[in-house]
């Protein structure tokens, strides 16, 4: 079975990426492979860098407020371009009730503040969309 | 060091303390506890070690291990000052006033993410985050919104800005001009730490090398027009946000201050000119006592490397004055409301550590930004401390703890190690370049993280004593409206304003920055006609470019 492709993103101009990177390194360490962005990458960028890497999960992390300008805006373009099957995650300071917003436009899950990067792991081995095999 | 000559270093103290008082009396003629019991300025031992003065000293004397001043809080309480601003600049300058109606006594401004990467309201990379952060300012205009009857002479104001740094502070003193308050009068801080912007922060916008050459234009600008000005705010605060540990934070921020200094001599400047006008920024932690020892440390290893490595006279130059912060990685998402213990504790050991001024989160910023209640209780938690809890009546208590100068010798030692290094490598800004600074903070993250999965680090409320609990309070929410809004008003401002002006400036700006000559004038000039800071800071992208981040995952 081949590894599991992440694309670690940081959609805006937000700089607080310790949160990306520490989980980068807990998916590293459970076997994935992790593409970071690096940071202020516009939501064509990320769903370019997506495109271009094949990747099976696009990891977003935003602190700034703007998920609800740039999540949607993501999710719209990576159907544009036919990524339904990649799976989608979210994270950051990302309010409880923006959170069904986010799911309706096909983020997968919201990792806030506390998760625990084990979770995110057997989230992503569970529910990652495409064959690995 | 003998008796006899601690004896005499002691009376010249005093000496000194008596001048103090006839001038600037304590808070109160007498200090006693609840029960009535005397509390003395300042309590030492009753027989000085050989290395007691070289170690720890007087207060407000060489090497400042028990703070800066010499009779500290009892002479008068540090700064309580909120960081804010959200949304428009007429929406920030009410909280400012509600604010300063509370009894704060300084501000801070908290700039959104486009204004503090030089983006305009308008443009591209802006869309989704105006206002969100903090205040949106594209120009002047805003500038004069947010300061709106605040009486810039009578208020000292933080302002968190770094790449940008430059234009903001002209817009200052261009608002103050407006008010009658020439630049000499104006007190306050930029933050202007660029350096931690590539290892921590990232709201950078040019390479170091350009950065630096502002960073230096703004000490010898400040040194002789905005002589009361803080022209730098060398910040650990981001540092430890980010994942590093205390002594890292020491190491780091003070490796940084040492580039800053470096750089201002090379290029000419006085270290006892603009040494007095540096100032510091740090984070508190949640391990209390190590938090403490990690201000003392932080004083004296400071005080020696301006000393020995660069000369420095001026005792202002030597010492650290500092802001201080909670830490807002500590907050937890679960039970928002345990945040204001731990606010608290940390706030209460910045003051131990003898901070000059305090900034104390808000319980609920790890959801949202803070509401108007959550706010007010983090100043109170200050007020608590300040007025209720006796930690300010005598100098430095917690001196002469076994524990807390013994962690104070080896987070000095372990920083100085560090600081080693770093010089190895070529000082800050290599290190920097070649990822080592961000690595270290990125394992320290990490390792911080495992800790706390495994359990061998307790997070009430997260991995312990969990419970279902709900943040039930009102959240302060930035529609993506006021974008909109700060677009509408920059086309207005752009069509009324004299356009052929602005173009003069900026082409003047555009040439300065080819040269070597000060930019601030040029940027404060070009500032009065309504060139926007979109505007400015694309001039300096056209001739600096743009810093591109190593990769260190």
């Amino acid at each position: 079975m081949r590894k599991i492709r992440v694309l670690a993103a940081k959609p805006g101009l937000d700089g607080h990426d310790r949160g990306i990177k520490v989980i980068a390194a807990a998916l590293r360490d459970a076997g994935m492979e992790v593409i970071y962005t690096g940071l202020r990458q516009s939501p064509e960028q990320i769903v370019s860098a997506a495109l271009q890497e094949d990747v099976d999960v696009v990891g977003l992390s935003v602190l700034s407020g703007a998920h609800d300008y740039l999540f949607p805006k993501i999710m719209e373009l990576m159907r544009q371009k036919g990524l339904d099957d990649v799976l989608v995650i979210g994270g950051g300071i990302i309010p409880e009730e923006d959170v069904p917003a986010m799911k309706a436009v096909g983020v997968s899950a919201i990792f806030g503040p506390g998760a625990n990067t084990g979770d995110i792991v057997k989230f992503i081995q569970e529910n990652v969309k495409r064959r690995l095999n | 060091m003998s008796g006899q000559n601690f004896d005499e270093s002691l009376r010249k103290w005093q000496a000194g303390v008596d001048k103090l008082l006839a001038k600037r009396p304590e808070r109160k003629a007498a200090f006693h506890t609840i029960s009535g019991l005397p509390i003395d300025r300042l309590y030492l031992p009753a027989a000085p070690d050989d290395d007691y003065m070289e170690k720890l000293g007087l207060p407000g004397e060489f090497p400042y291990t028990r703070g800066v001043q010499p009779t500290m809080y009892r002479g008068q309480l540090w700064t309580m000052r909120q960081y804010a601003g959200f949304a428009t600049a007429a929406e920030s300058n009410k909280r400012y006033r509600y604010l300063l109606g509370q009894g704060q006594t300084g501000l801070s401004v908290a700039f959104d993410l486009p204004t503090q990467i030089g983006y305009d309201a308008d443009h591209a990379l802006a869309h989704g985050e105006v206002g969100k952060v903090g205040v949106s300012i594209s120009s002047l205009k805003d500038m004069e919104t947010l300061f709106d009857q605040i009486p810039l002479d009578k208020v000292s104001t933080s302002m968190t800005i770094n790449s940008p740094a430059a234009v903001l502070l002209a817009m200052y003193i261009a608002v103050a001009e407006k008010q009658g308050v020439g630049p000499a009068q104006l007190r306050g801080t930029i933050q202007n730490d660029i350096l931690k912007e590539y290892s921590s922060r990232g709201t950078y916008i040019f390479p170091p090398r350009p950065s630096m050459r502002i960073i230096t234009d703004i000490f010898a600008y400040c040194a002789s027009d905005v002589p009361q000005w803080n022209t730098i705010s060398i910040s650990g605060y981001h540092i430890r946000e980010a994942g590093s540990t205390a002594v890292q934070e020491v190491a780091f921020t003070l490796a940084n201050g040492m580039a800053y200094v470096q750089a201002a001599i090379d290029a000419g400047l006085d270290v006892d000119v603009f040494g007095p006008r540096l100032s510091f920024f740090f984070n508190a932690h949640s391990d209390f006592l190590e938090e403490v020892a990690k201000y003392r440390a932080a004083r004296r290893l400071w005080a020696k490397i301006m000393r020995e490595r660069f000369g420095a006279k001026n005792p202002r130059s030597q010492m650290i004055r500092f802001h201080t912060q909670t830490a807002g990685c500590s907050l937890t998402a679960k039970q928002p409301k345990n945040n204001i213990m731990r606010v608290a504790f940390q706030a209460m050991s910045a003051v131990l550590g003898g901070t000059q001024s305090l900034h104390t989160n808000s319980m609920d910023e790890a959801l949202c930004l803070p509401t108007q209640e959550s706010v007010t209780i983090a100043l109170r938690t200050q007020q608590v401390i300040g007025y209720e809890t006796g930690v300010t009546e005598t100098i430095d208590p917690l001196a002469g703890s076994y524990y807390v100068e013994d962690l104070t010798d080896r987070i000095e030692a372990q920083a100085a190690e560090y600081i080693r290094r770093i010089d190895e490598m070529g000082g800050s800004v290599s290190a920097i370049e070649q990822g080592f600074i961000q690595r270290e903070i990125q394992e320290a993250a990490y390792k911080y993280q495992k800790d706390i999965e495994s359990g061998e680090r307790v997070v009430v409320g997260q991995n312990k004593f969990v419970t279902d609990e709900e943040f039930v309070g009102d959240r302060l929410k930035v529609d993506l409206s006021v974008g909109q809004a700060q677009a509408q008003a920059l086309a207005a401002l752009r069509a009324g304003r004299d356009n052929a002006a602005v173009q003069a400036r900026l082409a003047a700006l555009q040439a300065a920055a080819k040269g070597s000559d000060n930019l601030m004038p040029l940027i404060l000039d070009a500032v009065r006609v309504y060139a926007t800071l979109g505007e400015i800071c694309d001039t300096l992208r056209g001739v600096f470019g743009e810093y591109q981040a190593p990769m260190t995952i």
